[in-house]
């Protein structure tokens, strides 16, 4: 195995798996409980969505809501796998696990080493995928034991925290004019939403605009 | 700490587990002109940001379904400082967690 992979996939697993602290608080803030919030991580597995499933519970949302901004947020894993299946040609249950780990890490550095072969490609994406998933679900722990012991999520700034987060998540995205343009829509059409839906929804209602932007190229 | 209720709480995990799995599953086992589609791919795209423009929305400046100004806005100030700056993730979330918290306690 290359340096430059063991190094591409080391750095993106301990630093993205750090975020799971953030998700460990905020789930346990939410009012998951830390076995819960545990399972979040091992079963689901799909960092960006996990956040989404709390917050719409911790803003009151219904659970069906809940689910379905978690599910819409994870659409781009389809075309990750999509674009991994070729590529990993794995067979049997190995590919059911490589399912699992497919998210944003795994595949971005998997492709990345496209350069050095097909063989750093797959090395490359079960490495990360693997090392995310150690330190993310290590990470998670820390933080819901954390946000459980402190009590009040506001005295410590945790119902900040996930706003934060979000917000961190979306900050690299946002490299065009374009995107921003969308992304601020976007902030404009929840916010007109939210007194006249129930809770939740109106994170649902925004992909309206995702769908209106990308309709024609 | 928030209460909901168990059945809440567990029905939204079992739910977004296995949905989240189902599509991850999919690029594995179906043919790939099938999610193909140009249309599909530009909004596929588009779908993270505004998602996450709407729970930023959500987490930091409703309450219920009512719009609110409160300690969190000045949390998410301090995170966009934070990112204009550079900081690394952390340093994000640690500043607008203590930034919030300040505006709280002294409210």
């Amino acid at each position: 195995m290359s340096r430059r992979t063991i190094r591409d996939a080391t750095s993106v697993a301990v630093t993205v798996g750090a975020y799971g602290v953030a998700f460990g608080a905020a789930s346990v803030a939410a009012g998951f409980s830390v076995l819960q919030t545990s399972l979040f991580s091992l079963v689901t597995f799909t960092g960006a969505s996990q956040f989404a499933a709390v917050g719409v519970v911790a803003a009151g949302g219904a659970g069906l809501s809940a689910i379905v901004a978690a599910s819409l947020l994870s659409t781009r894993n389809a075309l990750y796998s999509l674009q991994m299946a070729p590529l990993l040609e794995a067979e049997g249950w190995k590919r059911f696990l490589a399912a699992h780990l497919t998210i944003d890490e795994s595949t971005n550095v998997g492709l990345a080493q496209a350069g050095e072969g097909l063989v750093a490609v797959r090395q490359g994406f079960w490495l990360t995928g693997a090392g995310v998933f150690i330190f993310w679900n290590l990470f998670t722990l820390v933080g819901a034991w954390g946000a459980k012991s402190l009590g009040n999520p506001a005295a410590w700034g945790l119902d900040a925290a996930v706003p934060a987060a979000f917000l961190g998540l979306l900050w690299p995205r946002l490299t065009s004019a374009r995107t921003r343009t969308i992304a601020a829509v976007a902030v404009i059409f929840s916010l007109a939403l939210t007194p006249v839906l129930p809770s939740g929804t109106p994170i649902i209602a925004s992909v309206v605009v995702a769908v209106v932007a990308g309709w024609r190229p | 700490m928030a209460t909901v209720s168990g059945v809440l709480t567990w029905s939204v995990l079992i739910g977004t587990s296995v949905l989240c799995y189902a599509i991850k599953v999919v690029g594995y086992v179906v043919p790939a002109r099938w999610l193909s589609h140009p249309r599909l791919q530009r909004i596929n795209t588009l779908i993270p940001a505004v998602l996450l423009s709407a729970l930023v929305v959500a987490q930091a400046f409703t309450h219920q379904t009512h719009v609110v100004l409160d300690h969190r806005a000045a949390g998410l100030a301090a995170a966009v400082a934070a990112l204009v700056a550079r900081a690394p993730f952390p340093v994000v979330v640690i500043a607008a967690a203590v930034t919030s918290a300040l505006v709280y306690r002294l409210g």
